[in-house]
């Protein structure tokens, strides 16, 4: 049974948590690419995706966020792409087991359709080749992410409908802006996001990132304020950092979160999970809080 | 003010590049921000004029908008492409010292960070303000950042980053700098800030917003 399966049949589920931040914590040095390590140190990251499964996950990511052949180039890695995501996929798949499933993390190109930076083609291209060693090495799910711009969000969507036969997600991070409205960076509201994803292919929408689980209960009820049945998911980071002693801390405990969940799901979540910030922790507190409400 | 001026400053607000643009869709098939300064210069309109009445009048504005969530990304973007073709025909006459503008403000993304977004957009805006722009780059070094203000005495220097874990860089560059040049001042910028992170590394100026900069910049420059 499928992610989209067990939603339909009433289950809310639980996803994991960070991985940027997890990989830092062991070591990761700022500005080294954090997807070579799927190569380099596979060892740490089958550690990161082992430790959601032991704290409840029903599904994991995989650290293939910026492993699009144009993330990659800024680390010359650009022609190692298939083999990174091939990697990426598997360990996580080694984690899950046969009964948790692997949503397969694919972030923003870095590049604007607008701009004339790429062409469409381009980014189609590099998502097909992302998508398609994803699911090679083991993932069942897509997970389109951290979009801003719709155009790329679609061809991101397109590429994993086209050419795999994995379910697909896909989540915006919104920011709340001045007008206490939520918006993307290119000014793309939940309302404007949902039908324009769904109508390219994505079985599941919802939101990442941004700033705490408060926010997302706003989007949420955006969201199904135009799309009453699609299920929804949410990765929320616990907060906003703050610099505590030259170090960044995320202000959410576990607590936080897991008191928040309820109104989450309440709101429309079917699928509730973290983001930048969040720890195994984090996430065994959500799977109780959503096993509470199921009772 | 002159009609063609507040043409050229409503293309630049608006993002219409040239005639041949369908952006935006109510202005398809008019004259854009390239032909009207084209026609401006030809037609006797001093090129100080057209910097400082036109382009910079229709940045700020886009500027101020981006700055209260009204316009977002795209919008300053297309601002941002329209304002260079028109810049295009002015070069010659920056390079002739026939229009002066406000100073050099050197920017980079600082090092470990590759995200260039931001830094971009405060680019253009901090351009369109009347400031010449040297942009380093992503994944900047403390060393380069110096090596640039050697080479433009009296510079000012914007730093942006966009992770939690290189803001914390900034400090290093911010610190080399006072140290190297004292005098510099530091303007940053980036998602993860804050005005207590701005005081407590030592910078100079923090902005939300690219409009903050260039008010920032502006008040030195007066």
């Amino acid at each position: 049974m499928g992610v989209i399966d067990k939603v339909a049949s009433g289950k809310v589920l639980v996803s994991d948590g960070a991985w940027g931040t997890f990989l830092q914590k062991k070591g990761l040095a700022v500005g080294a690419c954090p997807e070579a390590w799927c190569l380099d140190c596979p060892d740490d990251v089958l550690a990161i995706a082992a430790s959601y499964i032991d704290a409840g996950a029903d599904m994991i990511q995989t650290n293939s966020f910026g492993a699009s052949r144009f993330k990659l180039e800024h680390f010359g890695l650009a022609h190692r792409a298939q083999e990174i995501n091939e990697a990426a996929a598997a360990i996580s798949r080694r984690a899950a087991g046969p009964d948790r499933h692997v949503i397969a993390s694919v972030g923003p190109t870095g590049k604007m359709l607008l701009m004339g930076d790429v062409t469409a083609e381009q980014l189609y291209d590099a998502f097909r080749e992302q998508v398609v060693a994803l699911e090679n090495g083991g993932a069942e799910a897509i997970c389109v992410e951290t979009m801003s711009a719709i155009d790329e969000a679609c061809l991101a969507v397109r590429a994993a409908r086209e050419n795999t036969n994995c379910e697909v997600l896909c989540t915006f991070t919104f920011e709340k802006t001045a007008n206490n409205d939520y918006r993307t960076m290119m000014g793309v509201s939940p309302a404007e996001m949902a039908p324009a994803v769904i109508d390219a292919g994505a079985h599941i929408i919802g939101a990442n990132c941004g700033n705490g689980m408060e926010r997302m209960i706003d989007i949420v009820k955006e969201l199904r304020s135009v799309h009453g049945s699609i299920p929804v998911l949410v990765h929320a980071n616990a907060g906003l950092p703050v610099l505590k002693d030259g170090e960044n801390v995320f202000p959410e405990t576990p607590a936080d979160m897991a008191a928040r969940t309820p109104a989450l799901v309440n709101a429309g979540t079917n699928i509730v999970g973290g983001c930048c910030g969040t720890t195994p922790a984090h996430i065994a507190a959500i799977r109780a809080a959503v096993d509470a409400i199921s009772g | 003010m002159s009609e063609i001026l507040e043409q050229i400053a409503t293309c630049v607000e608006r993002g219409k590049i040239n005639a041949a643009s369908p952006y935006p869709p109510d202005m398809k098939g008019q004259e854009g921000a390239d032909e009207l300064t084209r026609k401006a210069i030809d037609g006797g309109t001093a090129p100080t004029d057209i910097l400082e009445k036109a382009l910079v009048v229709g940045m700020q504005k886009i500027g101020e908008k981006f700055a209260a969530n009204k316009v977002f990304v795209p919008d300053v973007l297309m601002a941002a492409k329209s304002m260079n073709a028109a810049m295009a025909h002015l070069r010659p006459f920056f390079q002739s010292g026939e229009v002066k503008r406000k100073g050099v403000f050197c920017i980079g993304t600082v090092q470990g960070d590759l995200h260039d977004i931001g830094k971009n957009l405060v680019s253009m805006i901090v351009e369109g303000g009347g400031w010449e722009v040297v942009d380093l780059g992503v994944d900047v070094s403390t060393e380069k950042f110096i090596e640039a203000v050697e080479q433009h005495p009296g510079c000012a220097v914007g730093l942006s980053a966009l992770l939690t874990t290189t803001m914390i860089n900034m400090e290093k560059t911010v610190k080399a700098l006072k140290e190297k040049t004292p005098g510099t001042k530091v303007l940053i910028g980036g998602a993860p800030l804050t005005q207590e992170f701005c005081t407590k590394i030592g910078a100079d100026c923090y902005s939300a917003d690219p409009q903050g900069a260039v008010e920032y910049l502006n008040k030195l420059a007066a």
